[in-house]
């Protein structure tokens, strides 16, 4: 008891805490959830990437969440799952180039979650979206429905499964914005691993939060604006 | 008319014996195929985490969509009072019932989780337009068996309207649902289009005729019961306008997607330079699927010949594969227009059209939902009375002898 009891007080004070890296470098903790509450509609987790800081020969978050998530490769990239992608852009029109990291946009209107025929697909109370693999039939109707590309299905057999990430052979899978992570208090791992600090995790609820204040001070926008799936990655520095 | 008289197909025959082998082996292959793929995963086919939906999924839309247009004939009998039909109505809402389980069954084996079957039938979200399907397939069944109850049970022929009233109702909201999986999908560009609905209704009625018209002059030829002219050329000639009402709804979505500058990419891409779905759309939909055909059922010199007729209906099967096919895999060829105005690359082939190979279990699997409706088609003949014993012009058609006697 005493154990769990410094435990949660150790997280409760890290929600608390601002942590300051490095210059331009700035964390915040997450506040922990308690294991027997569920997820807050209080809350809604999101991301801000800073593309200006993303660089196109670093592809950290993706190797993170890949060691995170126990995504292996079986050397066959069109079947291999990949929760997140690093995506190079040339402008057309004035060349510009910029590079940055696509997931899934844990959109507030999510069309995965309207098409899934057994409600595997859903969305928590603070957001993100997840699926259920107990119920998942691998209909792949929700693979067709994502505007982004986020989701993948895991075409064969998987080894070295990470218990805290439970997958199943034969089912649809996508990125969990770590929510095992998020709900002990820690940042996501691609934001974690993000040196240049591209990716501020935060609560877009909480006004004091810096990813709100930023998205209140930043001209940021979101993949396929045009959806009005309100995302809860934005993205800065990206004009579409 | 006639009253109408019903037979069995005779069981035990070798010809009998030769159909259901060959039904039996390709129904078979088509689960060997579907164990294959479950055991080592779906890597082991041609779909990818880009093409997610492939050929088991052309077949069994194909199929789902001809079932209710199969149904067609026995509307028209019942809804719409053209005696004509009626000898044929059993065999249509057999025929429609068959292809439905053919088309589901190649479904749920292409599913990740076909063991999971359950989950599927007990947990809805009725927000997805795949669960209204579940529940149109089920509601299908259910009310197109009580149709054959009416028509083929004397003391419940007085419900065969009301049923066939019903049925009717049913079929056309289960094909807007097929449609609609398709128009709902506001994330790919060439989809995402109201006239799928309207559209899919058209391709039911046309593919499901032309299967009719096939189990028609099969089922007659193999059982050497009379076909008569006269029904012949009524089948045909509707053939012929539901072939150009698909021509109509095709060419309407083309236009509208041209005039949309939103779209308009999508549709030059396969239009113009859309690689083998460019080929598919102009010379099997169009050209094979549609253009001969028609001119197979109204050119004078083949209008009224039999292997033409059988012909143009085999070519509109075909025709309505590729047409399935160019809207299913060439829908996510296309690439998702994620950053427009800038060249894409990435390690999940953003920016890219995907490419798409069939495998061998994907066929076998597809092809056999066919050989599962006809098995199906093919038993309950034999178990209960379908088939007419004669089609012939005065069991059919009175004022065609009427005309003979002037």
């Amino acid at each position: 008891m005493s154990a769990t009891t410094s435990r949660r007080a150790f997280l409760a004070s890290a929600s608390a805490a601002v942590a300051t890296l490095a210059p331009g470098i700035t964390l915040i903790a997450a506040q922990a959830k308690p294991a027997d509450q569920p997820a807050s509609s209080a809350v809604r987790w999101g991301m801000l990437i800073d593309t200006t800081r993303c660089s196109q020969d670093c592809s950290a978050c993706v190797g993170a969440c890949n060691v995170e998530n126990g995504l292996g490769s079986h050397g066959r990239p069109q079947t291999d799952p990949q929760w997140i992608r690093k995506v190079d852009l040339t402008s057309k029109r004035t060349g510009q180039k910029l590079s940055l990291p696509v997931m899934c946009q844990h959109c507030e209107k999510p069309p995965c979650v309207d098409v899934c025929p057994t409600g595997a697909s859903f969305k928590r109370q603070d957001g993100i979206v997840l699926v259920d693999r107990h119920i998942c039939i691998g209909c792949r109707y929700c693979m067709m429905a994502c505007p982004y590309k986020a989701r993948s299905f895991v075409h064969e057999s998987l080894e070295n499964q990470r218990p805290h990430q439970p997958r199943g052979k034969g089912c649809v899978e996508g990125c969990t914005l770590c929510a095992h992570r998020v709900d002990e208090g820690k940042l996501p791992a691609c934001a974690e691993a993000c040196a240049s600090g591209a990716i501020l995790f935060g609560d877009l609820n909480d006004p004091k939060s810096e990813i709100a204040q930023k998205l209140r001070t930043l001209p940021t926008t979101q993949i396929r604006p045009e959806l009005k799936l309100n995302t809860a990655v934005r993205y800065g520095g990206l004009s579409i | 008319m006639k009253t109408v008289a019903y037979r069995e197909v005779e069981a035990m025959t070798t010809g009998w014996w030769m159909l259901m082998g060959a039904l039996a082996a390709f129904t078979s292959l088509g689960l060997l195929a579907a164990f294959y793929m479950e055991h080592n995963g779906h890597w082991v086919t041609g779909m990818t985490n880009q093409i997610v939906w492939g050929l088991p999924h052309v077949f069994a839309v194909f199929l789902i969509v001809a079932a209710s247009g199969a149904l067609n004939v026995a509307s028209i009998s019942s809804v719409f009072g053209r005696t004509a039909y009626k000898p044929l109505a059993p065999l249509s809402a057999l025929l429609a019932v068959s292809l439905l389980a053919g088309g589901l069954t190649v479904l749920l084996l292409d599913l990740g989780r076909p063991d999971r079957l359950m989950v599927a039938m007990t947990k809805y979200n009725f927000r997805s337009i795949f669960a209204w399907n579940v529940i149109l397939y089920s509601g299908f069944f259910g009310i197109v068996v009580v149709y054959m109850w009416t028509m083929m049970d004397r003391r419940m022929k007085s419900f065969s309207k009301p049923a066939g009233f019903a049925a009717f109702a049913w079929r056309l909201i289960l094909t807007t649902g097929t449609g609609s999986i398709f128009g709902f999908l506001v994330a790919r560009t060439p989809y995402d289009s109201a006239v799928m609905a309207p559209m899919f209704i058209a391709m039911s009625f046309s593919f499901g005729l032309a299967v009719f018209i096939l189990v028609v002059f099969a089922s007659s030829e193999m059982t050497n019961r009379p076909l008569g002219d006269a029904l012949v050329r009524r089948l045909k000639n509707l053939l012929g306008v539901f072939i150009a009402a698909v021509l109509y709804f095709v060419t309407v979505q083309q236009l509208t997607g041209l005039y949309v500058a939103e779209k308009r990419d999508a549709v030059v891409f396969l239009l113009t330079n859309g690689g083998i779905f460019t080929v598919l759309f102009w010379m099997v939909q169009i050209g094979l699927g549609a253009l001969l055909p028609l001119a197979l059922l109204f050119a004078p010199p083949t209008a009224m010949n039999r292997p033409a007729i059988g012909l143009a209906a085999i070519l509109v099967i075909l025709g309505g594969i590729a047409q399935v096919y160019v809207i299913i895999i060439g829908g996510q060829a296309y690439p998702m227009p994620l950053f427009p105005g800038f060249e894409v690359t990435s390690s999940f082939f953003d920016g890219q059209v995907n490419t798409y190979v069939p495998s061998g279990p994907e066929a076998f699997l597809g092809v056999s939902g066919f050989a599962v409706a006809m098995l199906l088609v093919a038993f309950a003949s034999t178990v209960f009375r379908f088939l007419p014993e004669s089609l012939a012009d005065e069991v059919v058609d009175p004022h065609c002898v009427a005309k003979a006697r002037k």
